[in-house]
């Protein structure tokens, strides 16, 4: 069923990959200051990213601010199927203690990442709260997926995981609801650059539209969401899982590349900026309490 | 009422007034009258704060038995600065004082803390229906900025309370009333307008006429060139909720300049001191021994003003069956808008969450395992409530449970369950609380979680709609008995609300596979319908703040409801479909 078998210098370059992504929000993150705004932002990392040498996207940086990180209100998920041009990085100003999410999706040499990445320039207690919770669902995610419960049970796990915790499952708003989205390796043409269109990577999402039409003939699909669509085993690969919390109006989110394979399944990275922090705050659980859940 | 002594300021003496013995340790507070009133005027309040205090009033220049400038500048906040100063320094030499002032004597006082003269005398002001002159012109600035029209329309409602500041201006025009039969009139205008006994002050005609010379001196000038004014003093400000002078909104910014804010609320008009002296008394004895001891008050700490002030702001808010669905989205609701809540649920985790969350959005929050079936535990949680917090301001009585299938397959045992959860708890939280409510003087809201089931009869939910349709009529009764407490009882019918409920509700007369599979189907229904209990928590604070009887949420509650009006004999054919 998988599209590509995954080899151990494949896992490393998409891990470069995701490395640099995370490099590349963290370093811009620093950078950010009130006053600047969405599109200021995401030119940014797009700018750091050609340094670093990417050569291809999934979709351009998006950078959202303020309330923009819940997607509330007439962007919420009801609305066009989840396509609307509130993705788009606008105009909105950074404040004081206004969280933001910064989303990016570079490829390098073929192989592709997809990171979200959340914070605030001082303090908001509401980002804070959501991005410890958020570690939960990196752990239920893929226990539940070890289990080789369907994809869609998974979603619905997390769906209800938000409903407990009083989140909104804002990952709703993206196109097609999804919770992941699947990430191929795509030909390492050696071009310095490739085609977008409408801030997306035409050769990534050629691959998705590919998985879409193979998938429907073997059962299974390349967007995970809590639909009938997803109601089929784990599939092997690579998919992007983002969950994506909202509470009120702030919203956060962590997007990181999950491996799975026949029988198994892994976060391709645990050096990943949300895990540090998890560690630091002193949240991360030790491996007997793991073992015990 | 005549003078114990009198100070000196300048050329000027003005008439003080004492009440109980100065004694060591013992706070000294001070009185500061407004317009066109005398120290009198705090009379009925210095008596009941002398029992703990020794209280200290006295004629601002101009006024009661004090000497009268001979020109208008002599009015300037800054001398009356100075006024304040003297009567400190000779009344309590040796330790700060706290001021209690009350409309004019509350703007020039936040003059005397805002500025340096008095750096170090003063241990606390409370402020009643008086704002600095410059905060209000700031607030006007941003206002006018924002170029909002609801702001600009705050602002014009404000100016339209402040008529009478412009007319002042006007030659001979405020002097002239109080001569011309103004001053014999005030104790019945007061009487008739505020609906206030006060007794007929002696210096009524100098106190209202040499007084307009405050507004001369100080509106204009301040207002055109305001000075951002700010203190780290201990600050409580006592709205008067029925004010026509001063609206709320004027104190929406007041944290930028004072953050350490205590802001609360009488229901009474501009003269409290008057009308509520006890409250008045009580709200500033607290304050004051809190400054003294550093011990918060639950009151006080639920008054604690850090962000900008919101609507609900000093509300107590419970809410049954907060641990998740309606009650954790009503709860919410509520504490975005900047009231204190309790979640109670049967859940202790779910109503913790909850709680949490709420205060995720700056604002006290508690929670309480409580089963509401349970007569003694809604008892309990009564009682709790009335010790710890005081009587809430609105109670949201939610909590509920599901229960479908035929009334022939419905036990004894099931009918009990469902009885006690979805009717008792009613019952007992409506009764308890309004009783909490009337003892307290409070105009709040009951707020019953019916359902649009209590009007739409149903072979589905007969045991469901029929405890549902006893909470709507129980509503409705109740409504008509508290109307002379001005307690408003709010009946909530929502239609398919996508909760919880949906799947934890429970099928009767049917095998346990059956039993997953009608859940699952009714699941899908109301996620199909997908209304959420957002819709419903807004329809409450929608019906709280414009005091409704009702709340209908979702087309099919109206549609229902119609039915069950007009087509009757429809609505018994579409109670025999099968629903799922």
């Amino acid at each position: 069923m998988s599209t590509m078998p995954l080899s151990s210098q494949d896992l490393d370059g998409f891990r470069d990959v995701q490395r640099l992504a995370y490099r590349c929000a963290e370093t811009i993150a620093d950078e950010m200051r009130p006053g600047m705004t969405e599109r200021d932002v995401a030119s940014r990392m797009k700018d750091f990213l050609l340094a670093e040498g990417a050569d291809d996207c999934f979709h351009q940086p998006f950078a959202w601010f303020g309330d923009r990180t819940a997607f509330r209100g007439f962007v919420g998920f009801k609305h066009l199927g989840g396509f609307n041009p509130a993705f788009y990085p606008g105009l909105r100003r950074l404040e004081e203690n206004m969280p933001f999410i910064l989303d990016c999706a570079p490829s390098r040499r073929g192989y592709t990442a997809d990171i979200g990445y959340c914070g605030v320039v001082g303090q908001n207690r509401a980002l804070d709260r959501l991005m410890d919770d958020l570690m939960e669902y990196r752990f239920l995610i893929v226990d539940l997926v070890r289990q080789r419960r369907t994809l869609a049970e998974v979603s619905q796990a997390v769906d209800r995981l938000c409903a407990k915790h009083g989140y909104e499952p804002r990952h709703k708003a993206y196109p097609f609801e999804v919770l992941a989205h699947r990430v191929e390796k795509l030909e390492d043409d050696g071009r310095p650059k490739h085609l977008s269109l409408a801030r997306f990577g035409v050769r990534n999402v050629a691959e998705l539209l590919k998985d879409r039409i193979k998938g429907a003939r073997d059962g299974w699909s390349p967007l995970w969401n809590s639909k009938a669509g997803s109601d089929h085993p784990p599939t092997p690969g690579l998919w992007a899982v983002e969950p994506h919390l909202g509470f009120r109006d702030v919203g956060a989110k962590w997007e990181e590349l999950l491996v799975i394979t026949e029988d198994d399944a892994f976060w391709l990275d645990d050096e990943v900026p949300q895990v540090k922090r998890w560690k630091a705050r002193g949240l991360w659980p030790t491996a007997d309490v793991r073992a015990a859940a | 009422m005549n003078p114990d002594q009198t100070v000196q300021s300048g050329d000027l003496s003005l008439a003080v007034y004492t009440w109980g013995t100065p004694a060591p340790g013992k706070p000294n507070v001070v009185l500061v009258h407004g317009y066109p009133d005398a120290a009198s005027v705090w009379e009925k309040t210095a008596q009941i704060l002398s029992d703990r205090y020794h209280v200290i009033a006295y004629d601002v220049r101009g006024a009661g038995r004090s000497d009268v400038p001979d020109h208008t500048k002599a009015f300037e906040l800054e001398h009356l600065v100075e006024d304040l100063a003297q009567v400190v320094d000779a009344m309590s030499p040796d330790q700060p004082v706290h001021l209690v002032c009350h409309d004019w004597g509350s703007i020039q006082s936040w003059e005397a803390v805002t500025t340096e003269r008095m750096a170090g005398r003063i241990a606390s002001y409370t402020s009643i229906s008086g704002p600095s002159i410059d905060h209000a012109a700031y607030w006007i600035m941003n206002r006018l900025r924002s170029g909002s029209p609801q702001e600009m329309s705050t602002v014009a409602r404000q100016l339209s309370h402040s008529w009478y500041i412009g007319a002042f201006q006007l030659p001979l025009f405020g002097p002239a009333i109080w001569k011309l039969g103004m001053d014999k009139l005030w104790p019945k205008l007061l009487s008739k307008v505020e609906g206030i006994e006060a007794d007929a002050n002696p210096t009524q005609t100098k106190d209202g006429s040499i007084g307009v010379n405050l507004y001369r001196a100080n509106f204009v000038q301040r207002l055109l060139k305001p000075n951002e004014r700010r203190t780290d003093l201990p600050v409580q400000v006592i709205v008067a909720k029925r004010d026509r002078f001063v609206l709320p909104e004027v104190l929406d910014d007041l944290p930028q300049w004072v953050p350490n804010l205590w802001q609360r609320e009488i229901d009474a008009g501009h003269w409290v001191q008057i009308s509520h002296p006890e409250q008045v008394a009580a709200m500033a004895g607290e304050f004051i021994d809190f400054v003294e001891t550093g011990e918060e008050t639950v009151a006080l700490r639920r008054a604690r003003r850090r962000g900008p002030r919101k609507p609900m702001t000093g509300k107590l808010v419970v809410v049954t069956g907060a641990g998740g669905g309606i009650g954790r989205e009503t709860l919410l609701a509520f504490a975005e808008q900047g009231a204190s809540v309790v979640a109670v649920d049967i859940d202790i985790e779910a109503a913790e969450r909850s709680a949490e969350l709420a205060r995720l959005l700056d604002v006290e929050a508690w929670w309480r395992q409580v089963d509401v079936g349970a007569v003694e535990q809604m008892e309990a949680l009564a009682a709790w409530v009335a010790t710890e917090l005081g009587a809430p301001d609105i109670v949201v009585n939610n909590a509920g449970i599901g229960l479908s299938g035929r009334v022939l397959d419905t036990s004894v045992a099931d009918w009990d369950r469902l009885l006690k959860v979805n009717l008792w708890s009613v019952i007992l939280g409506s009764k308890l609380f309004a009783q909490q409510m009337i003892d307290a003087g409070k105009q709040g809201h009951i707020v019953n979680v019916a359902s649009a089931a209590a009007f739409s009869p149903s072979k589905a939910l007969p045991a469901y709609a029929t405890t549902k349709a006893a909470v709507h009529m129980l509503s409705d009764c109740l409504r008509a008995e508290l109307a002379d407490h001005r307690i408003n009882v709010v009946s909530v019918c929502p239609g398919f609300i996508n909760t919880g409920i949906t799947t934890s509700s429970r099928f009767v007369g049917v095998s346990d596979e059956k039993q997953e599979q009608l859940r699952a189907k009714a699941k899908q229904l109301y996620s199909r319908r997908n209304l959420k209990p957002q819709a419903v928590a807004e329809a409450i604070l929608d019906a709280v703040k414009k005091n409704k009887p009702e709340a209908l949420v979702g087309a099919e509650a109206h549609a229902f409801r119609f039915l069950s009006r007009f087509v009757p004999s429809l609505s018994r054919r579409l109670a025999r479909l099968d629903m799922i």
